[in-house]
């Protein structure tokens, strides 16, 4: 009894290690798209600047795409890799 | 002074009070030993959506609602990428605290951060140290924002300063001492509501009164062609420095204790993964809102020299005054939200950590009952007083508190989850200089190596924590085995 609940948390320290895990990936992946997009299109005078539904397409593809592509990740990531595991250690503590 | 602009905003105030008064029948029904988790976490039982609109409202500080668009203005696209960085935010957060936070919080029977705090490294310097800065810095922050609420309610409603101030504290104050967490929650979900919808029909409103997107850029770049490149108005944002607001509004806010305390008051894994979706999806769409709106009020409204204008005079410029007012009920509403967050996190520092940790640890719960409502009074009372002539020093404290709450907490917080080697020791030497580098940064070398001054005291504080826990392994190697006893135990 006592050594099955031992593994059980471990277990779910584990899932708990790969999430952050993932967050922080999320997090880099995020400033590469977001820093790559704004100064390597934005880098150039204004003048050659090509425009994304009236945005300014380092903008557009920096912000406004970056934004739909993270939360597009988020939904995947956490409807696919993400495990739902019981928070208390013991039921019946306090309902 | 506005009539409908006026009517509307009362009206939100009224929805308000009304949450405030309904959440409190929970109190009442609660039972006694677990008064302390009902009024300072709302009883664990948050579900996802009102999760992850508390997490939004807590980031989103009036800073952001009210000065973030009018610096937008200044400087043009380069600040709204800039505050793009917070979508990172919406997932960071709650991905790295996440399970593990969430399952320590409940086996330390921790109400606050600090609980966890002491809980994790055992030591009473470690909570000291951790309430002290609590207190000094949020105290500071807190009393900046009353400010900032009650000028809001002054340019609307054309009430002189003080009985702005004085209706805004009441309404604070009555909700916050009747409902604890849980209206503040509550609260927290209607007003991230009424901002999502409202810099939704003001970007709309905005934009069609500049004669559309295209209009616009054409307007922006005819006055100052670097107002649509990434580096500012004058040129001066630079990447090195647009960037390190990753760290400061972007993944440091893993260690802010308004953010942590909701981290721990979420009911069930699948609450958090909800709050996950939800809050990456809401918080940016707001900030890109919003900061867009900053952008697109420059060439309809020329000229206005305060930042914190901006969002009133666009609202009342494009809309009808009473949608006008419902709007600007959004500014108002992140304001008080993250006023009653602060107002709760100080008090329970000084009823929970100090007193009923070193003062008196035998009081019975009429006397915590009473203790937490009497100091959630007097601290209102004592901002309010404060606020009334604001002494500059408080301003600078503003500037500097969340600065210096990151660079206090985020190691001991996340470390203390992820490294088992972690002690006290380092904990303590981390919080230190944390706050001491900060200090010094900010005030001798600001923007140092074009950084934003956070950057390097949180490097720093990693440095003391690793190296001082490294150092004084073997001091600790009895305690920590104690510390794993609690950690595998049941």
């Amino acid at each position: 009894m006592k050594k099955e609940q031992k593994s059980k948390q471990d277990d779910r320290f584990k899932i708990a290690n790969r999430e952050a895990l993932i967050g922080l990936a999320l997090a880099i992946f995020n400033f590469v798209w977001w820093f790559a997009f704004a100064y390597g299109l934005g880098g150039q005078s204004p003048e050659t600047y090509t425009y994304v539904f009236g945005l300014p397409a380092w903008f557009f593809y920096s912000s406004v795409i970056g934004f739909i592509v993270m939360a597009l990740l988020v939904i995947i990531v956490v409807k696919v890799w993400f495990v739902e595991v019981p928070l208390d250690d013991e039921e019946g503590e306090k309902s | 002074m506005n009539t409908a602009v006026v009517i509307s905003l009362l009206i939100f105030l009224v929805i308000i009070f009304v949450i405030g008064f309904w959440s409190s029948r929970s109190l009442k029904n609660t039972a006694e030993e677990s008064f302390l988790q009902e009024y300072f976490l709302g009883g664990r039982q948050l579900g996802g959506f009102i999760l992850a609109m508390t997490m939004i409202a807590t980031y989103g500080s009036a800073s952001s609602f009210i000065g973030g668009p009018g610096v937008a203005y200044t400087e043009g696209f380069g600040w709204v990428l800039l505050s793009m960085s917070q979508v990172a935010t919406g997932y960071f957060v709650l991905m790295i605290l996440g399970k593990k936070f969430a399952i320590m919080a409940r086996r330390y029977k921790a109400v606050t951060l600090i609980d966890y705090l002491k809980g994790r490294y055992q030591s009473k310097w470690v909570v000291l140290t951790a309430a002290f800065s609590i207190i000094i810095f949020l105290f500071a922050a807190m009393a900046a924002q009353w400010v900032g609420g009650a000028r809001l309610i002054e340019s609307l409603t054309g009430l002189n300063y003080t009985t702005a101030l004085f209706i805004f504290a009441v309404s604070v104050l009555v909700y916050v001492i009747i409902g604890g967490f849980r209206a503040v929650a509550l609260t927290d979900t209607v007003q991230g509501v009424v901002m999502f919808g409202g810099t939704l029909i003001l970007l709309i409103a905005t934009i069609a009164a500049g004669g559309g997107i295209g209009n616009i850029m054409a307007d922006l770049t005819a006055e100052n062609p670097n107002l649509v490149t990434p580096y500012g108005a004058e040129g001066s944002l630079s990447p090195t420095y647009v960037s390190s607001f990753w760290i400061l509004v972007g993944v440091a806010v893993v260690g802010l204790p308004q953010v942590t305390v909701r981290a721990m008051s979420y009911k069930s894994s699948r609450s958090m993964h909800r709050a996950l979706i939800i809050g990456t999806v809401v918080v940016g769409f707001i900030m890109l809102n919003m900061h867009l709106i900053g952008v697109f009020a420059r060439p309809i409204l020329p000229g206005i020299e305060v930042g914190d204008k901006v969002m009133p005079l666009i609202a009342q410029e494009v809309l009808p005054p009473w949608l006008a007012g419902i709007v600007l009920a959004a500014p108002m509403a992140a304001i008080m939200s993250t006023v009653d967050s602060l107002l709760l996190i100080v008090s329970s520092a000084v009823v929970k950590d100090v007193y009923l940790n070193y003062i008196k640890p035998d009081a019975s719960n009429t006397r915590v009952k009473q203790m937490s409502f009497g100091v959630t009074a007097i601290l209102g009372i004592l901002v309010f007083l404060m606020a009334l002539s604001p002494p500059d020093l408080l301003i600078w404290l503003n500037l500097f508190a969340f600065g210096g709450l990151e660079a206090t907490f985020i190691w001991p917080v996340v470390l203390g989850l992820y490294w088992e080697a972690g002690n006290k020791y380092g904990a303590l030497s981390s919080m230190v200089v944390g706050i001491a580098s900060y200090i010094i940064v900010d005030q001798f070398f600001p923007n140092l190596f074009g950084l934003h001054n956070v950057v390097l005291p949180i490097l720093l504080s990693l440095i003391a924590f690793v190296i001082v826990s490294l150092l004084t392994k073997s001091f600790v190697i009895q305690s920590s085995m104690n510390q794993e006893k609690i950690e595998r135990s049941v």
